[in-house]
């Protein structure tokens, strides 16, 4: 692997950080730049069909994925099924929403590992991920919260606040996900394209004066 | 006669050669795109998994269906109302896709499906008539929806 890149790609205000390369713990951009160079993901990156096909699978997937739990929300938030329990809406509908879910972060690693570490440095993958991090606790508070007494508002037309709450901040951080996850491709702050604004170049760890990027 | 004329004039328009300008409004006009067909796949899905047996299969077909109409009707004006921009920017790359015309081909047959063929079943009790019938549509209507989705995320690698 190509150390000196790896750690060129750090911005300057992050010396520690090359220390901590040289040190030996494995950084994760060294990490994701090594990850590239294997022969699994150039292959894949290469590949006619492959990636393609792992893109078509994430679609269908997000389609089944972002569908179900639309409509889920939707019904925390009273504006369709309302005459439908909300536990048999849940029960019954999120089962496709996990297992899509799955998918999704399968084919997503895959699709990662064709390109990893221009995908870690690009703004939009990363605010993906922050995206992912804040939904998933939204989950959590959901279901430790409001959702654990279900049973006083469960053929209620339109759910308690707290409920319609999450409902709103799911949709809103699912869709979010979506949109940055389809700007990912489309990079205009990519490392190569300098010149990019300091804030730019430090939220993606690039460093404009390396070339060889 | 050839529809290349009608490509080349709305590759020619304001709009097409606006967005082409842009660097962002592409990818961004082709997320709320995506946000669309999840929310026209949301509202097919409730119904199709319905009348496949699965889902909410306590429910009736007809009672789902009314729900799910304003968000597929929803789904379909915001699809429409994205895509179109999109068409204009690169209609004449889309008029040599493949996929393209592979998307088309199976929104026009699921859409025909969806407002007639379908609203007569959710419309009736059919499907407990005629079980194996109304599910091999509904899982048509799946696959031609995945067709569009497959074709839609093709065009960007033609």
């Amino acid at each position: 692997m190509n150390w000196s890149r790896a750690r060129n790609n750090f911005h300057h205000g992050a010396p520690q950080l090359g220390v901590l390369v040289f040190g030996g713990a494995m950084s994760l951009l060294a990490f994701f730049s090594r990850m590239g160079e294997s022969s699994w993901s150039t292959s894949l990156h290469e590949s006619q069909y492959a990636y393609s096909i792992i893109e078509s699978l994430h679609v269908w997937t997000l389609a089944v994925f972002f569908g179900s739990i639309i409509m889920v929300d939707l019904r925390l938030l009273g504006l369709t099924m309302r005459k439908v329990p909300v536990t048999e809406v849940a029960g019954r509908l999120l089962p496709w929403t996990v297992g899509a879910f799955v998918m999704m972060v399968i084919t997503g690693s895959l699709l990662f590992s064709a390109i990893p570490l221009r995908s870690f440095q690009n703004i939009f993958f990363r605010t993906k991920m922050l995206l992912l991090i804040a939904a998933g606790v939204n989950v959590w508070l959901f279901h430790s919260g409001i959702y654990k007494k279900v049973w006083e508002w469960d053929l209620h037309a339109i759910p308690p606040k707290r409920a319609r709450i999450a409902g709103g901040i799911s949709l809103v951080l699912w869709a979010c996900i979506i949109v940055s996850g389809r700007m990912i491709a489309y990079n205009w702050f990519d490392c190569d394209r300098q010149p990019q604004s300091d804030l730019i170049n430090f939220l993606t760890s690039c460093n404009p004066t390396d070339e060889g990027h | 006669m050839s529809l290349l004329p009608f490509f080349q004039w709305c590759y020619a328009t304001g709009i097409g050669e606006y967005i082409r300008n842009s660097a962002w409004l592409f990818p961004v006009i082709e997320a709320v795109h995506l946000l669309g067909f999840g929310l026209t796949l949301g509202a097919v899905l409730i119904v199709e998994l319905r009348l496949l047996g699965a889902g909410l299969s306590r429910q009736p077909v007809s009672q789902l269906a009314a729900n799910a109409q304003p968000w597929l009707l929803g789904g379909i004006a915001l699809m429409f109302v994205s895509g179109i921009p999109l068409f204009l920017s690169e209609s004449i790359k889309a008029y040599y896709s493949f996929a393209f015309w592979t998307k088309m081909t199976s929104l026009f047959l699921v859409l025909l499906y969806t407002f007639t063929l379908r609203r007569r079943i959710t419309g009736t009790d059919i499907s407990t008539e005629r079980p194996v019938l109304v599910r091999s549509l509904a899982l048509m209507s799946l696959c031609l929806w995945f067709g569009v989705a497959w074709g839609g995320r093709w065009i960007g690698f033609s």
